[in-house]
Order: structure tokens, then sequence, then C-alpha cells
């Protein structure tokens, strides 16, 4: 029982090498994969499988040898750089293993900072009073309207975490594509942060991609896509369906 | 909006990169202190040069100089216009002035200048530039009684660095004279003393007695009398007339003259022909005003032939140019008409070799320079501004003062290649915040705006402290001397090797424009490299650098 919806990411015998050295080493060999909105998937895989590369491809971070992406209705291959730069900030919101958050800057600052690069120095004084409001917002759900000014540094992991969802989240991004969101916490941490990444999906609707090499986070998206040897393993089971 | 706000914050957290512009910041400050050191000295040597030299000089080429000075100054007016505001003839010939110092003859080579009192003042500053303050508002040939200044008036120093001058002037003289007649009893009394001891032996076969006055003479020259003897003026006046049969007759001649009442005619050497400055900045005098000397210059004949006569000292000039105050004499025009036979005997014009020309405030050199040389034939007569006169001069203070900017330049050059090591490990640190920032949708230009904003920040505070830190200086900088000498127990400003007794200091607001412009473009240059490096990271490869 597939949603038939519109996808919002399109990925079609998607190729990528790099080399080293004398080696050329292919991560992807022609991988196809969509997500329709609003469903949360979860691409699992060894290490070296290329599962971080299949995401940084769909996240516009990185350029494939070959094969399309196409991006909310927009094929990326192509694209000058200007307008991917553009499509990343408005489409795409991602969340990293690491949490890379900017040291300099405070928990709300790192919240805003898409919506500044987005906009140039008049058109922020215009906005900025909406996009802050909007980022308090957000870290009031999630539960850190009390550490709005502390820096990085100062937070914990699963606080770093929450603050960077809340980035990627503060574009109202078509997709978030999650690396690894879980793997630098302790289990309960993790859960917690895979119970807001689910929150989100079901209440408003988001679609999201999460790349985890661990089972049980991976069981609590809708769909998992197994990727093996820089293929999508037809082997395993199309879909699990998530517990509850 | 997220380059101000990472640059402003990259700022305040990076204090290596602080460190990086302290040699902007010292390279800025000290150009704005030589810039403004070289200015004032420049200053001080033009308004110094322009004090003595009139706007325009118009001269003949001949030492015997051209005839009707009236004629001339009138046809100069007429090709010259309006831009005329006063002029005055002069006469400068070379010439050897002599001076008696403890018994030996001191010799100077010097310009001798004849100027006329009435006018000369009308064209140059030259009367304040006199020791005597009666001088300097008119000045006279006439020695004066006292009250010479016995602290230089054209600094701000209140301490006696000349405290000789004080007795200068008729007391002076006055006193000499009584030295000397005392010198003269007291040789007449020895010498009947050892008349009258000296057995017959020697009889009438004694040599020709020497008279008193060779005896006084070559006594006071073995030894070491405070003052040098007085020149004996009958027998000047008598071999300064043979020499010159146009002299006209002086009332003294043919009489002794007092030299307790009277005077030869006045002139006024400059200050470095007579005196030292020494380690202390106390100015000695080997003669002071109310002494004799005596010059030798040529006559305006063909071939000229040297003459002598004495002087008497009235003043001293210190335009602090030492140039012109060891070189130049100055003596009344009609004078030194004279005695030079200038004026035709049968016309009774005088002849001069210059005209010093004034042109009114803001009138242009050049042009009037132009004028004049179109009208007067330049094989005749030579024209010449102030500043071609001193062409060479100048030229060399401008070239000094470019070599050390760009010297000077090269310092900050080398503050900015500080800055670029500097950014190239700032942007290798921040690899992943590039990283995350692509990941967030900034462009290259963006992230490379990040760097270049930094580096303008780091310019202008660089600069501004630079700034601040010079313009303190250069205002400050003889408090400054003065605490530095107090610290180290050195003089850093030699007042006897400079005539100067401050350190002159004028801040150009155009050329401290420039610095700071200059600065922060090398900085912002600086920057370029590690911004486009920053810019052309991988979005990917950043991302993953620990």
């Amino acid at each position: 029982m597939t949603e038939v919806a519109t996808d919002i990411l399109r990925v079609r015998n998607l190729r990528k090498s790099y080399q080293s050295g004398d080696t050329r080493l292919e991560v992807l060999r022609g991988v196809d994969f969509d997500l329709a909105a609003g469903e949360f998937v979860s691409v699992v895989g060894q290490s070296g499988s290329g599962k971080s590369t299949l995401l940084h491809l769909m996240g516009l971070l990185d350029a494939a040898d070959s094969g399309e992406v196409v991006l909310a209705g927009t094929r990326i291959a192509g694209l000058p750089a200007s307008r991917r730069d553009r499509l990343r900030n408005t489409c795409v919101g991602m969340v990293f293993q690491s949490y890379h958050l900017l040291p300099e800057l405070d928990a709300l600052e790192n919240v805003m900072a898409p919506l500044m690069v987005r906009h140039g120095i008049f058109e922020w004084l215009s906005v900025r009073s909406a996009v802050r409001a909007r980022a308090c917002e957000l870290l009031d759900r999630f539960g850190l309207g009390g550490r709005l000014h502390h820096r990085p540094r100062q937070l914990s992991g699963g606080e770093m975490q929450r603050v960077a969802i809340a980035r990627a989240l503060v574009t109202q991004p078509q997709v978030l594509l999650a690396d690894e969101p879980t793997g630098n916490l302790d289990e309960a941490t993790g859960a917690g942060i895979l119970d807001t990444l689910c929150e989100l999906n079901r209440a408003d609707g988001l679609s999201i991609v999460l790349v985890t090499h661990d089972a049980a986070v991976a069981r609590r998206a809708d769909r998992i896509v197994r990727l093996a040897a820089g293929r999508v393993d037809e082997t395993c089971p199309a879909a699990e369906r998530k517990a509850g | 909006m997220y380059k101000l706000l990472l640059c402003w914050r990259y700022l305040r957290t990076r204090w290596i990169a602080l460190a990086s512009i302290i040699s902007v910041t010292l390279g800025v400050a000290t150009m704005i202190v030589v810039n403004s050191v070289m200015a004032g000295f420049s200053h001080e040597m033009q308004t110094r040069i322009h004090g003595i030299l009139s706007d325009l000089v118009f001269e003949s080429h001949s030492l015997s100089g051209f005839q009707d000075p009236q004629w001339h100054m009138d046809e100069i007016r007429r090709a010259a216009g309006g831009d005329i505001v006063g002029m005055t003839p002069t006469v400068a010939v070379p010439a050897m002035l002599n001076f008696q110092v403890r018994g030996q003859w001191v010799t100077r080579q010097i310009m001798f200048i004849g100027i006329d009192e009435a006018t000369h003042a009308q064209v140059s500053d030259f009367g304040r530039y006199l020791q005597h303050p009666g001088n300097r508002t008119q000045l006279s040939f006439d020695l004066r009684e006292g009250g010479y200044d016995t602290v230089d008036s054209q600094s701000e120093t209140t301490t006696p660095t000349r405290p000789a001058l004080e007795g200068a002037g008729w007391q002076h003289r006055r006193m000499r004279v009584e030295r000397e007649r005392v010198w003269r009893e007291k040789l007449e009394a020895d010498r009947r003393a050892s008349e009258a001891a000296l057995p017959v032996a020697a009889g009438g076969s004694a040599g020709p007695a020497r008279s008193i006055d060779q005896q006084v003479d070559a006594v006071l020259a073995a030894t070491t009398g405070d003052e040098p003897p007085v020149a004996s003026p009958a027998a000047d006046a008598a071999a300064a007339t043979r020499a010159d049969p146009f002299r006209q007759a002086r009332p003294e001649e043919g009489t002794r003259m007092d030299p307790a009442k009277e005077q030869f005619t006045g002139i006024v050497p400059g200050i470095g022909l007579a005196s030292f400055r020494d380690s202390s900045g106390i100015d000695r005098f080997l003669v002071l005003p109310g002494d004799d000397v005596k010059v030798t210059f040529p006559t305006a004949g063909t071939p000229p032939k040297a003459v002598s006569d004495s002087f008497t000292i009235v003043d001293y000039y210190e335009s602090k140019m030492s140039e012109y105050d060891s070189n130049f004499v100055f003596v009344p025009l009609a004078t030194l008409q004279r005695m030079r036979g200038m004026i035709d005997p049968q016309t009774g014009l005088a002849s001069v070799n210059s005209i010093q020309i004034k042109l009114r405030d803001g009138a242009d050199l050049d042009v009037v320079r132009d004028k004049l040389r179109k009208v007067f034939p330049a094989d005749l007569y030579a024209v010449a501004t102030w500043r071609d006169k001193q062409g060479p001069l100048l030229a060399a203070v401008d070239m000094e003062m470019s070599v050390l900017n760009i010297l000077l330049f090269l310092i900050i050059a080398v503050a900015g290649f500080g800055i670029l090591a500097i950014f190239f490990m700032i942007v290798v640190e921040k690899t992943r915040d590039i990283g995350i920032l692509k990941s967030l949708g900034a462009g290259a230009s963006g992230i490379a705006g990040i760097f270049l904003g930094y580096g303008l920040f780091l310019g202008l505070v660089g600069a501004g402290a630079g700034l601040a830190l010079g313009l303190a200086i250069a205002w400050n900088i003889n408090s400054i001397r003065v605490g530095v000498e107090w610290l180290t127990g050195q003089r850093v400003f030699d007042p006897s090797i400079y005539y100067f007794h401050r350190i002159p200091s004028i801040v150009d607001p155009f050329t401290v424009a420039w610095i700071i412009v200059g600065a922060v473009g090398i900085a912002v240059a600086s920057s370029v490299l590690p911004a486009l490096r920053a810019a052309g990271l991988h979005p990917v490869e950043a991302l993953r650098h620990d």
C-alpha cells in the first residue's frame, strides 16, 4: 500500500565515484529512489555502502557523475551554482550526526542562520522579527525555550541535535535529510530525537529521509531502503512498517 | 546578513588575527608620524627660505649689475601688472669677512648683500629674524645701546640661550675700548719701567723704537685678552680711500675716530658666521654687536679689484637655515654701492644687481615669472621664483619623503602577508563551518564575502588604532621627546645640530586619508586569496573536516 502522492524526491540511476590515488572508488552504481510527500524513509546499509553519498547528492551538496535527481519537480543536474544554493536553502533541511552548529553563534542565531543566508542585509531587517519569532517558537516546541542564548558548547548532545533540527525546519523545507542524527547520542536521547522526527512527520506531514546503520532506528520509518555495494538491495523486504 | 554577523563574531573571538594587525597599526602610526614630522620640517624650511628670498628675484648675470633700478622697477610693474605688492633693489657680491678672536684672525667666505632699509621689509620677513626687538620693528644700521634678546625670539623656550648678547651694543663697545685703554697704559708704564732699568749699554745704537700702537697690537696678539683689539680705523679709512677713488668723504676721515663714541658702517651678519652652539644649547659668540670686523669685496670696475673696509656689527640675523645664516651679511645698499663704485659719477645713477619682488597673496609666481622673462632678455637678466632658487633642495626633500613613504608602505605590505598567513590558518580552522554554511545554502561569493569583510574589518581596526596612535604621537611629539630624554638621559633632538628648539609636526588630513586607505586596501587585498580558497572548498569535504 504505497502512498501515491507527488514525489518530492526522485532519484534515477544515480552514479557517483571518487578518485583516490590510482584507484577509482565507485560508491553509487545506479541507485533508484523515490520519496513521496509526507513519507518517512530510512536508508540503511553498512559503512561504505553509499548512504551518506546518496544523501549528499539529494541535498545538492555534491554532483553526481550520471543519473538524475529531481527535487520538488526541479532536475538539479546542470543547474548553475547559484540556483543550486538557492534550492538547497529553500527546499532541503539537513541534520547531521555531529550536529554541525556554528560555534560562534548562540542557539537562536544558529536556528536563524539559514534565513540570514537567504536574505540580504536590508531584507533581513524587514523579516528579522518574523524569523526570530518562528525560531523561538521552534526552539520552544523542542523544549529549548530557556536556552536561546546558549552557545553550542554549553548545550548537551541532544539539545544540540534539537537545535540542528530546528535550524533545518526554520526554512519550511519540503524534505528533511537526516544523516545518522542519533549516532552520537545515547539511547534515550537518540530515542527522543527519533520521537521528534516521527512527530514532525506525522503532525506536519514533513517528508524525511533518515540515513542510519542502526536497524532499530531504521524501523521507526515508514519504509526502509537498504543500500548494498552502491545499489538498492532489492532482496530485503521492500518496506517494513514501523511498529507503532 | 550572516556575513556581517560572522565577521563580527570572528573579530571578537579570533585574537590571533588581531595580533596580525598590530603590524598594520604600527605601520600606519609610523607613517603618520614620519609624514607629519617631515611635513613639519619641510614647512619650516620653506618658510625660512621664503622669509629670506622674496617671491621673485630679478637679477643681472653681471656682478656689476644694471643701472637705474627705478626704471627697471617701473618696467617690471608694467609687465607684471597688479600682482606686485613691493619691490626693493639689492646688491649681492661674494666677499670675505675677517675678524679677530683672541689675537687670531678668522676669515669667512660670505655673500655681502646691500639692502635698502626702508623698502626691504616690504618683500621679505627679514626683520623678523633679527635679535634686537627694535630692529625687528624697523631695521637700523646704527648700533643700539643694548637690549638684545638673550632668548631666541623664534622659539617657544623662555630659557636665555644667548647670555652673551646681554651686554652687546654700545655698552660692550665702550667696555672694550676702556679695556684696551687700560692695556695700553699698562704697556706704556712697563715700557718706561724697562727703559729706565736698562743699562746704558744699548746706548744710542738701539734700533728704531717701535710705536706704542705696534707694541699694543703685538702684545694683544700674543696674550689671551678677552676681546679682540680695536681695528686701527684711521689706517683702514685711509686704505679704503686709496682703493676706492669714488668714495665719498666720510666725517671721520683724516681724523682719528673715537671708537667709544663712533661706529663704522653697520652690518648684520648671519648668526652662524660668528657663533656656535654648544651641546647644552647655549649659543657662544666669537664677536658681538658693537665689535668691528673687516670685509673685503670686489669693486664694480673691470677687472674688479678687491677693496677692504671696516664695519661694525649692529645685529645678528637668524633665519635658522644654516645655508643663509652662515653666508649672508647685510649692509646698507647706498654704502655698498658707493664703496663698489656702482654710482655713475656723471649721471649719479646707481647700479644694483638684483631686484626683489613681492607679489600679492595668491598670485601665481610662475605666471608672473614667465611674463617678466618675456619682457627682459634672458641673456641679460635672470628671473626666478624663490622655489626655483631652492629647487634642488625642495626636490630633495620631496624625494626623501616619497622614498620614506614607499619604504614604510612596504612595512604595511609585510603586515599584509602576516594577515594572509593567519587568514589561511583561520580558513583551515573554519573549514567545517564553511561546509555548514554551504549546506545551509550559502554561495561561494557569500563565503568569500565573509573573509573579505573580515579582512576589511581587521584593516579598519588596525588602521583606526594606527590613526589614533599616530595622531597622538604626532601631536605630542615634543612632550614625548622630553619624556624619552628624561628616561634615557640622552638628547634625542640636539639643538646644536638642528636650529629648531622643538620638533615641528604638521598633520596633513589628505596624507592621513591616503595612508588609511592604503593600509585598509592592503588588508583586504591580502584576504583575497584565503577568501577564494574558502569559497572553493567542496561542501562535503568541508563537512567531513575535523
